[in-house]
């Protein structure tokens, strides 16, 4: 893709004119101190948060786009990016499904999204979504009774700066890497939760996230903290396909788990994978990171990635505590044009830490996709384990799987074990399944949904039926 | 039913079947035999519509239709199944949810509604409790870490379920000791019905001694060079393929 469409993808319309005016919600495209001053401004954040987003800018600005993925797309204009829009105003958003991409509302059918979600998805102007207002209510009472803080991001700097300055950065810290800076500099959305010692989140933090995602930023920041004892499952994002106008997507996720808390993280990520040339799609570059900081936390990581143009995103486990558990399952599904590089970095630091690595690959079309995942076992990880499990899957000859496996072993007493395979979707499963009267995207879709087993029963239940149905629908049209 | 009309095909460049003639009538029970690599496993492969193999001329029609211009899974569809010599394995599929697929797939194709959960896993039951297998079969992965026999069975199985128009069984005896060979063929005879018609491709003359047919084939160097009943199979057993081969010339 030529850089002036790229420009043309994340440039946003100059209305205003710069002015560090409140009224207006839309900053020109550029990024400098001003702008990151009109963030901070805009969200009413206090002195010293500014202070960090500075601080991350300027080392942003001594550090280098990464090379090293096996990723290809042209250069990125970091000045041609609009760095803060609000939200479409009702007027110039669709007025009702009828003015919707019929493509998009066939998709959202077999997906099986409900109706009264696929309004909100779609991006249509309506104002009360299903009681969206009333449910949202009802959950934090609820959360509130147990003592969970759920909130947006920008809430908890205003509500609760204690523990913002406690917790936020130290899992990925400002300057961790070029994307990472970045978002840290110029985040603007993303969401904040922190459960009490003793306490076990009364709800999968789902529904009401998946009725908001409809909004989600380009640069998303999630903190994550389970004091002792406490339980979290968090499920991240949604089946139906998501348009943006945001070419560039760098989130970072932070996961806090201190002693004996466990923090299950899934996530279904489906962004606009471009056109058939990969045209206008998403990239995706992503850094999530969980600490295991208490002796026997948990930190497990579920992703399925169907979309994207690009992405780049190995969510990783520090396991500092003693015994504590980290654990990576992975399913990343590639067709057209897409490029994935993705996979996880497994820290061993505490005695008796152990790793789980599942990660299941499936290229189909003229993609192209990376596992790439680190296992490090320093010095004091007495006795630490790992197990990986690295599985790809070709469909059809034009596509691509690659894996990069690296081990850094700093200690005799480790046990690391490591399983690869790579196999083409088998001509004579499918003419087994077709033999029996089942047609052949049905048979598809049934041996990858099979192939992806061992990942699917790690997902919350009412997301590993939608994710295989994504599945089948990622891979419509991939065979033949 | 079955109509096999001078059929030639060739596998990457080499012919196999050279102008193979054969007609199945409902209610047939039909064997066919012959040496090794003479053709007999690719005559049920190329009318269950498996990739690989080039028809140069002739023609397959079954109850009228033009079996070579159908899609594989419409073959199964119209009443066509083959049962393999060798299944592949599907990991993590489990076998009750590709039976009940495959059911639901040939009813709807039918035109019929798909059959309701609990009239299929009576049925399911029935059948599995028929070929003596045990109900944790329907939860493993499709003939994943299966025996040889387990396998075979589980060809049968499926064909009970979805009782297809024409059966076709390829070396569905291959590995199997004898009370397996029992279990199958007392499966493939509680198939027989005046509405249909069962293709067994055989090399030994032992399944026949379970499973009677009503025609036999010598098949030699892809063309049938023998047919007659039941006693040629055992006059194949007493002298062989070179007997025939010879008293055919």
């Amino acid at each position: 893709m030529a850089s002036e469409e790229m420009e043309q993808l994340v440039r946003r319309e100059y209305k205003d004119g710069f002015v560090t005016d409140i009224e207006s919600d839309t900053l020109p495209p550029g990024l400098d101190e001003n702008t990151i001053a009109f963030i901070s401004n805009k969200k009413g954040e206090p002195e010293w948060m500014l202070e960090w987003r500075l601080d991350a800018y300027r080392q942003w600005l001594k550090m280098k786009e990464p090379s090293w993925a096996h990723l290809d797309y042209p250069p990125i204009d970091y000045q041609s990016i609009s760095y803060f829009s609000a939200p479409k105003r009702p007027e110039d958003r669709p007025q009702s499904l009828d003015e919707v991409d019929p493509k998009l509302l066939e998709t959202y059918e077999k997906l099986g999204i409900p109706l009264h979600e696929r309004a909100a998805l779609a991006g249509v102007a309506v104002d009360a979504v299903f009681d969206s207002v009333s449910v949202t209510t009802t959950f934090k009472k609820e959360l509130g009774e147990a003592g969970v803080i759920f909130c947006s991001i920008s809430e908890a700097i205003r509500d609760y700066p204690e523990l913002i300055k406690q917790y936020l950065g130290t899992v990925v810290p400002v300057a961790d890497n070029y994307f990472a800076a970045l978002n840290s500099a110029v985040f603007t959305d993303g969401s904040f939760v922190f459960v009490p010692e003793g306490v076990t989140c009364p709800m999968e933090l789902s529904t009401y996230f998946r009725i908001n995602a409809a909004n989600t930023g380009q640069f998303e920041r999630t903190l994550i903290i389970c004091e002792s004892r406490a339980q979290v499952s968090y499920l991240e994002g949604c089946t139906a396909p998501m348009r943006d106008e945001n070419q560039l997507h760098a989130a970072v996720v932070e996961l806090v788990a201190l002693d004996d808390a466990y923090i299950k993280y899934s996530t279904v990520q489906n962004w606009y994978p471009g056109d058939e040339n990969g045209k206008g799609g998403i990239y995706n570059f992503v850094t999530k990171r969980g600490d295991c900081r208490g002796d026997r936390s948990r930190i497990s990581w579920t992703q399925v990635e169907t979309g994207s143009a690009i992405t780049w995103k190995y969510p990783s486990c520090v396991l500092r505590g003693k015994d504590s558990i980290g654990e990576f399952y992975s399913v990343a599904v590639t067709n057209g044009r897409q490029q994935a590089d993705t996979g996880t970095k497994m820290i061993h630091i505490g005695e008796g830490t152990r790793s789980y690595i599942v990660a299941k690959g499936i290229s189909a079309g003229k993609s192209d996709q990376s596992y790439r995942g680190l296992v490090k076992i320093g010095p004091r990880a007495k006795g630490a384990r790992n197990f990986t499990q690295c599985d790809s899957l070709l469909i059809g000859d034009k596509c691509g799987a690659h894996t990069f496996p690296y081990q850094e072993i700093g200690n005799s007493t480790a046990t690391i074990e490591h399983e690869a395979t790579t196999s083409k979707i088998g001509e004579d499963q499918l003419f087994y399944c077709q033999s029996r009267g089942i047609s052949e995207e049905d048979a598809v879709s049934m041996i990858v949904n099979g192939f992806c087993k061992d990942v699917f029963q790690e997902l919350p239940m009412e997301f590993a039926v939608e994710a295989e149905a994504l599945l089948s629908v990622t891979l419509e049209g991939a065979v033949g | 039913m079955l109509q096999v009309n001078d059929l030639h095909v060739t596998v990457d460049g080499k012919e196999i079947l050279k102008g193979l003639t054969l007609t199945i009538h409902a209610g047939e029970v039909h064997a066919i035999m012959g040496p090794n690599g003479a053709g007999k496993s690719t005559l049920s492969a190329v009318i269950a519509g498996k990739d690989g193999y080039e028809v140069t001329q002739g023609s397959v029609t079954f109850e009228g239709q033009d079996v070579l211009e159908m899609e594989i899974e419409e073959r199964a569809q119209a009443g066509l199944l083959l049962g393999f010599q060798y299944p592949v394995e599907i990991p993590g599929v489990k076998n009750i949810y590709l039976l009940k697929a495959a059911l639901n797939a040939q009813r709807v194709a039918r035109g019929e509604a798909e059959m309701p959960a609990p009239e299929f896993m009576k049925l399911v039951k029935e059948k599995l409790g028929f070929m003596k297998m045990d109900a944790s079969f329907l939860q493993r992965a499709v003939n994943e870490g299966f025996s040889g026999g387990e396998k075979k069975r589980n060809e049968i199985l499926q064909m009970l379920v979805l009782q297809p128009k024409l059966a076709m069984l390829d070396e569905i005896d291959s590995g199997l000791d004898i009370d397996a060979m029992k279990v199958v063929a007392d499966g493939v005879n509680s198939l027989r019905a005046e509405d249909r018609a069962i293709l067994l491709v055989t090399h030994y003359q032992r399944l026949l001694d379970y499973i009677v047919p009503d025609k036999v084939h010598v098949l030699v160097d892809g063309r049938i060079v023998k047919s007659g009943d039941a006693e040629l199979a055992k006059e194949l057993e007493a002298n062989g393929y070179e007997g025939i081969e010879e008293s055919a010339a």
